[in-house]
């Protein structure tokens, strides 16, 4: 609660907002006890007093009636009905939308048909037929405005619902002996409660604005009682010759709806989860860059990354996602980058070209070079004409590289026109070539189709045709066989095993499947917290592992063809980045743990061929030549 | 060995493109025809690729979904209504996501009492009890009972989840790919957990993946699954290494096993029919390397194919 404050202060506006607000509400509670004139009492003898007169601190009306007095119990009066439409507007709306999108189908076709209609009619014209209907008076004029803001509500919850009730708990909750009734409201609701806040925060203002109309207009409040509208109403013939009478309660308004308007804009962001991460500020071009030292070139390899360090700061909290991490890859050669989740293997991809979000995202050390040449710390221009064109990526899912409005073949074109000055027609060839390339069947039709129309591995291939759009040098591919089946994935590995093997081309492959490893790489590096623990060539390190994390991990895998068997399982769970133990961060979870594993930092020691961070290796690795 | 659980015919057809009035504009059949039959203690897998079926399936098996046509007996009692209270405390399903299966705005302890509440009815202290006792069996600790999801990693999630399948005491679990969520050293946790209660309370799994070798690694008999039906069922320890049907084969030639040269397995095509106009004959066809004019006309039922094993293909592969 106290963070949901600091955030809504943290917007000035909102907190304006508020404060005006506040001071409003407790006037108008107070107004019973406050020493003020009756508000109903006629004295035509003193009609149209200006403000600062004698005993009429704003002035009178009319019909003499003191306007301060009118004007907080007119106030008074519009804000509860304000409320009340809002609540009453925000419960039946949630109800009709809840109920919408849980149960779906035809009844969710029915409701949602009966809101359209409502909301065809334009929204004044509605309130006025329905006061119209049931004759004017304030009662009639909030269920009018409750009435007209019901689709709203609805409509809104109902797309929330429709996500919820997809969702897992609701099958588990089923199966657990729930009803209908029980699942609404127990289950669904909470769910749905800050979305309901959220809507009625940035409404009600609205709502005190249509009553006020409907007053004004003569439907609402009946005289002699005072509410907003109605008293703009009755001031209305005299707006010339005594303008105070419409400015009082014109000026009350303005303050009421703007101040609940920067409210409730305040809340909306506040609650809104995705700025509770402190995401608050819009991410960089490239990744934000904060060396003390670079290494010394070394010379080596086409893609040659050193000690390079990633952090992320959030809040006060580091999180060393990537930490000294050194690779090398040859042309022609694949390198496989394996480990669990979180391990660190994104990032290290994601660093190389300044991809990683910042903020919260640095990189703090280290130095990746192409060529010879360092991108990190490159200037984005230079950065933006290498992604794509010399260093192209896959990822998981290419519908995050694809653009779902336009055609896979014009995106393919576009992408090679960004970086060469080929005619419109050659670039369209080469897309259909490259399409045939990556042995999309029937490809000059299929460059018409948008990503959509494709199944996910003909989505897969689209995205190896456009990381291969421009003859990259290396492909940094981060699992891009994860989401597909394993008919797919074989072909898709097979694919980029010939495209390696025809042109030379570099690949840093990212997976956490070992067997995909075993086919598909040369070499192969095993991260856990962020660390390589341990890096050589495929087969022996598959074969013959010498960290213990990266043995017991092989032990975990069940592989096709051995039959049933139990399955060596590591206890406990990688440690969090943020707070990794002094040592070895392996040692919590290792049987082989001794106190030299827990005193100081473990070198990644052996030979250029075979590296290892364990003092207790499972196999010499300098031995092994 | 009992029989734990019987499908006969089971089948599913979704209406598409549904107008307010009037009739729908095409029919998906998600499940043709299934019969299956699961003994006591024993645990079957089922795999296939996405867009099988597989979760269909197993959502008419848990009374989640009403299937258009065929009979569930569970236990010898059949269950002809798709109520999932009566289902629930017989069979229950663990499911694929472990964290977006609890609700988020609730406390452990108040997902694990539902079950015990709404399907046993059980008084207060009676359900701390037997909180306690299931949370110990899961090696889970008793104070993580009051904290919300979101504070819990996938595996210890996961675990939660089959905590609940517990608490509602059924004795047939349908297992939805839990374990795909999960990074391998966690997976190996939970899969040897689901071992040992298996052993302990005596459970008959329905294990469905896609990850064939954890299939193979944990199940007694397995199921094939092709575009809505079983193309081939057989032992575990039969199915992947002597496959009969070509789909199968072609499953298995495509699993990744380290050392095994990288070429891709033979196939035509690689799209699956299309559900709204499925072709006439074996739906495999367009993709199989062996396929006949007789597989275009006929669909191929299921055989015996010697050894307990079982196949649908025309022509299948010889031991
Ligand atoms: N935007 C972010 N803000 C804060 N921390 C982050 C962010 N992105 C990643 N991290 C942290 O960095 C660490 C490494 O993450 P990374 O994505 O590289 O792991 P990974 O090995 O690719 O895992 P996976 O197998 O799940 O893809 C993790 O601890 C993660 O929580
Ligand atoms: S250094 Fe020690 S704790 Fe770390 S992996 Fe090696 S033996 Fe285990
Ligand atoms: S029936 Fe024919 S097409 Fe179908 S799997 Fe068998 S051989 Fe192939
Ligand atoms: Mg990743």
């Amino acid at each position: 609660m106290s963070a949901f404050l600091k955030l809504l202060f943290r917007n000035r506006l909102a907190g304006a907002g508020a404060v005006v607000l506040a001071i409003i509400v407790v006037l108008v509670l107070l107004t019973p006890v406050l020493p003020l004139q009756p508000p109903n009492v006629t004295d035509t003898a003193d009609r149209f007093l200006r403000p600062f007169s004698e005993g009429h601190l704003l002035g009178t009306d009319h019909l003499g009636r003191d306007l301060l007095s009118r004007l907080l119990w007119g106030t008074r009066l519009s804000l509860a009905v304000g409320f009340a439409a809002a609540i009453v507007a925000a419960v039946l709306g949630a109800a009709v939308g809840i109920i919408a999108g849980y149960f779906g189908g035809r009844i969710d076709n029915t409701i949602m048909r009966g809101i359209d209609m409502l909301m065809a009619f334009p929204y004044i014209l509605l309130a006025l037929a329905i006061v119209a209907a049931l004759g004017p008076g304030l009662m009639n004029a909030l269920i009018a405005v409750a009435a007209v803001n019901i689709p709203f509500f609805a409509r809104n919850i109902r797309g929330i619902t429709v996500g919820l009730a997809g969702k897992e708990f609701v099958d588990a909750a089923r199966l657990a002996g729930l009803g209908h009734g029980r699942i609404l409201l127990f289950e669904l609701l909470p769910n749905v409660v800050p979305v309901i806040v959220i809507a009625m925060s940035t409404t009600i203002g609205w709502m005190i604005l249509e009553t006020a109309g409907l007053s004004f207009l003569g439907l609402g409040s009946q005289p002699p009682q005072a509410d907003l509208g109605s008293m703009l109403g009755e001031a209305r013939s005299a707006m010339i010759t005594a303008p105070h009478t419409s400015v009082v309660p014109g000026a009350m308004i303005l303050l009421i709806v703007m101040s609940i308007n920067l409210l409730g804009d305040g809340v909306r962001d506040a609650l809104d989860p995705r700025l509770k991460s402190g995401a608050l500020s819009r991410p960089m071009a490239a990744t934000l860059v904060e060396r003390e030292r670079v290494p010394e070139a070394r010379g080596e390899g086409l893609l040659d990354i050193q000690e390079l360090q990633t952090q992320f700061h959030v809040g006060r909290r580091i999180y060393r996602a990537v930490d000294g991490v050194s690779l090398t890859l040859e042309p022609g050669e694949s390198l496989g980058i394996i480990g669990e989740s979180g391990s660190g293997k994104s990032v290290t991809a994601l660093s190389v070209m300044g991809l990683v979000a910042s903020p919260p995202g640095v990189i703090t050390g280290g130095a990746a070079r192409y060529k010879g040449q360092d991108l990190i710390g490159a200037k984005y221009p230079r950065l933006r004409s290498l992604r794509g064109d010399r260093i192209a990526y896959i990822f998981q899912d290419p519908l995050s590289t694809l653009h779902p409005l336009y055609r896979v073949g014009d995106q393919l074109a576009e992408a090679i026109l960004s970086h060469h000055s080929v005619s419109k027609a050659e670039a369209m060839q080469r897309a259909v070539g490259l399409l045939e390339d990556v042995r999309i069947p029937n490809a000059e039709n299929r460059a018409r189709a948008y990503p959509h129309e494709l199944s996910g591995g003909m989505r897969q291939r689209v995205g190896i045709a456009m990381a291969l759009a421009n003859e990259p040098d290396i492909i940094i591919a981060d699992e891009p066989t994860t989401a597909l089946d394993v008919t797919v994935q074989a072909q898709i590995l097979a694919l980029l095993d010939d495209l390696r093997r025809d042109r030379g081309l570099a690949i840093l492959f990212i997976t956490h499947d070992f067997g995909v490893v075993g086919q598909l790489c040369d070499r192969v590096a095993v991260m856990y917290a962020g660390r390589i623990v341990e890096e050589g060539p495929t087969a022996e390190v598959l074969d013959d592992p010498a960290h213990p994390y990266t043995a017991r991990l092989i032990a975990c895998v069940p592989e096709l063809g051995q039959g049933r068997r139990e399955m060596a399982a590591i206890p406990g769970l990688p440690p969090a980045v943020d707070n990794l133990p002094e040592g070895c961060a392996f040692a919590p979870r290792c049987d082989k743990a001794t106190p030299a594993c827990r005193a100081g930092d473990i070198p990644l020691a052996g030979t250029e061929r075979r590296r290892v961070r364990c003092i207790h290796p499972e196999t010499d690795v300098e031995a092994v030549a | 060995m009992s029989t734990a659980l019987k499908a006969a015919g089971l089948e599913k057809t979704f209406a598409v493109g549904k107008p307010l009035f009037g009739p729908p504009k095409g029919l998906v059949r998600a499940v043709r025809p299934t019969t299956l039959e699961v003994g006591t203690g024993e645990t079957l897998g089922i795999v296939g690729e996405s867009g099988c079926g597989k979760s269909t399936l197993a959502r008419m098996l848990v009374g989640l979904l009403a299937p258009s046509a065929g009979t569930i007996e569970i236990e010898g009692e059949a269950l002809n209504r798709a109520d999932p209270a009566e289902f629930g405390r017989r069979i229950q399903y663990v499911f694929q996501d472990p964290i977006s299966s609890l609700n988020p705005r609730k406390t452990i302890r108040q997902i694990m009492e539902v079950p015990l509440r709404r399907l046993h009815g059980m008084g207060r202290p009676a359900r701390e009890q037997r909180i306690r006792e299931i949370f110990d069996s899961v090696n889970l600790r008793e104070e993580f009972l009051d904290r919300y999801p979101h504070e819990f990693s996938g595996g210890q999630a996961q675990r939660i989840g089959v905590a609940r399948a517990l608490a509602a005491a059924a004795r047939i679990l349908v297992l939805d790919e839990p374990v795909s969520a999960l990074d391998v050293s966690v997976q190996a946790q939970v899969l040897n957990l689901l071992a040992r209660l298996r052993g302990e309370f005596n459970l008959t799994y329905l294990f469905i993946s896609h990850d064939l070798a954890v299939v193979e690694a944990v199940s007694d008999r397995i199921v094939v699954l092709y575009f809505g039906a079983v193309v081939e069922s057989g032992p575990a320890e039969r199915v992947f290494s002597t496959p009969r049907h070509p789909y199968t084969r072609l499953l298995a030639q495509s699993a990744p096993v380290p050392g095994r040269p990288l070429t891709a397995p033979e196939q035509k095509d690689t799209e699956l029919p299309d559900p709204l106009n499925p072709p006439p004959g074996c739906a495999f066809a367009n993709r199989c390397p062996r396929a006949t004019d007789i597989c275009r006309q006929e669909d191929p039922a299921l055989r015996p194919m010697g050894g307990d094993q079982f196949a649908a293909c025309h022509h299948p592969h010889e031991v």
